[in-house]
């Protein structure tokens, strides 16, 4: 059984790690270093990517944090896509730079823009229907050479890969569907 | 009812917020220091609490043009107050687009029977409770989080501490009950069934329960958070200590690592005085925040 870190220092990281059990992985809180070293694969899940930001720097985590990306796989949700990606808007901030992407962070507007969508999911990762709930979620607006577009709202890509790292805008972890986090697992096997 | 997508995108926030601190700011200016020092949001009020318990008066919603510098001073989600039972209140915090609406004990209540029936709005709301009645009332009426009240603006973690531990066992108790106990339980907490029984499978309030009032030190926010906190709120102890950006820091480290005494330490090391406190014990029961809302 893979073993699975969450980022534990801020956000959903409980949601995520019920989700990684329910699809079959071993998961474990991480926050600091040495944690790190102890597992296969990371989940950086949603919450405040400042908040995130501050304590990877205020903690000394922002570097092992960028190595660990160059071995492991890395799977981000909404604030997670925000520290992985390689630019980030509105307004710019820091990042490990690990995807290709550029994101615009707070992109469809405040909490009352919030929602829950039913997005199509590509043929070859199962096909049909997949919900997918946005919460003051960033937009990504550029996608680079490499990366693979698996889902689609409203003409934006929400859930894209590169190599071994996954990147969704929306929440997997806050539906019942496990079909994202199996795909996360299945990934560098 | 309560799994519908507008509630859980309301609930979905909170969910966001956990594992952080939210931060009472009164200005463009101290939300940016809130922001610098990691606050997962930040709460936009007139007045600290333990201003309002000096200065007294009526505590209202703060200022739009205060609360629209603030909105656009950060990019973290920006909360206000509103008073108990003020749905008009509420309705223009709505109608600014705030991220959440607090329906708040600090504040003069404007309803002494009634809170604001939180279902029919697109805002998700938080609501303070003393006791697990309390909560799942508010939950009943909408509230998309929980915070344990504590006692605003007394720097004192004696009743935040209170009641977290209340509500967690009252939580605990509702687990080993049968079908026919929950329903007399339901009665004497005076809340729906359906709520009830929802605690007494899953140990655990169907919203996020965060903790309010008191909190003062990074100490305090690692033992509420043991206790059961979520997350905290941190209200005057921050902007009213001798060093808000390092205290600041300081809280919001020692609610990520809370487990973690060395960590902890840390934390403590650099800091000076904290925001002068309050015997609750000794203040009279008029003088009370907590007691507000039913």
């Amino acid at each position: 059984m893979k073993r699975i870190g969450v980022l534990a220092l801020q956000g959903d990281f409980e949601a995520h790690r019920k989700a990684l059990e329910e699809a079959g992985a071993e998961a474990v809180e991480v926050r600091t270093a040495e944690e790190l070293e102890r597992v296969d694969g990371l989940v950086i899940p949603g919450g405040e990517s400042t908040t995130m930001l501050k304590l990877l720097r205020l903690e000394g985590l922002f570097e092992p944090l960028r190595a660990f990306g160059e071995r492991r796989p890395i799977f981000g949700t909404c604030a997670g896509a925000i520290l992985l990606a390689r630019d980030v808007a509105n307004p710019p901030q820091e990042s490990l730079g690990l995807v290709d992407i550029g994101v615009e962070r707070n992109a469809y507007g405040r909490q009352v823009d919030s929602r829950v969508a039913r997005v199509p999911l590509a043929e070859e990762n199962g096909g049909g229907e997949m919900e997918a709930v946005f919460i003051r979620a960033p937009i990504i607006r550029r996608v680079g050479e490499g990366v693979r577009v698996l889902a689609r709202y409203n003409g934006d890509p929400v859930l894209v890969a590169q190599g071994r790292h996954l990147v969704a805008t929306f929440h997997p972890e806050l539906s019942r569907d496990r079909r994202v986090h199996q795909l996360f697992l299945g990934n560098g096997q | 009812m309560y799994l519908d997508d507008a509630f859980r995108v309301k609930v979905g926030l909170a969910e966001m917020l956990k594992g952080g601190v939210i931060m009472d700011v009164t200005n463009a200016e101290q939300a940016l220091i809130a922001e610098k020092a990691g606050a997962a949001a930040v709460m936009a009020l007139e007045r600290v609490p333990a201003d309002i318990r000096k200065e007294g008066g009526v505590a209202r919603m703060a200022p739009i043009r205060k609360i629209r510098e603030i909105m656009a001073a950060v990019s973290i989600p920006v909360m206000a107050k509103a008073r108990i039972g003020h749905f008009m209140e509420a309705r223009i915090l709505e109608a600014l687009a705030i991220d959440y609406i607090d329906e708040s004990e600090v504040l003069t209540p404007a309803d002494e029977e009634h809170h604001i029936d939180k279902r029919d709005y697109k805002v998700p709301f938080v609501c303070g409770a003393r006791n697990l009645g309390e909560a799942l009332r508010r939950i009943a009426e909408g509230a998309a989080m929980i915070r344990t009240k504590g006692e605003a603006g007394s720097g004192n973690i004696v009743e935040a501490v209170r009641h977290m531990r209340t509500i967690v066992k009252e939580m605990r108790q509702l687990t080993v009950l049968g079908p026919e106990e929950l329903v007399a339980e339901s009665k004497k907490l005076a809340a729906p069934l359906e709520l009830v029984q929802y605690v007494a499978k899953h140990g655990k309030l169907p919203v996020p329960n965060f903790s309010a009032g008191g909190i003062a030190t990074p100490a305090d926010a690692s033992l509420v958070m043991h206790l059961g906190a979520e997350a905290v709120f941190v209200g005057s102890g921050i902007f009213k200590s001798d060093d808000p950006e390092a205290r600041a820091r300081a809280i919001v480290k020692a609610t990520t690592y809370y487990k973690d005494p060395a960590k902890l330490l840390e934390a403590s090391e650099e800091l000076g005085m904290g925001m002068p406190g309050l015997d609750v014990s000794k203040l009279d029961e008029s003088e009370l925040l907590q007691t507000r809302g039913w």
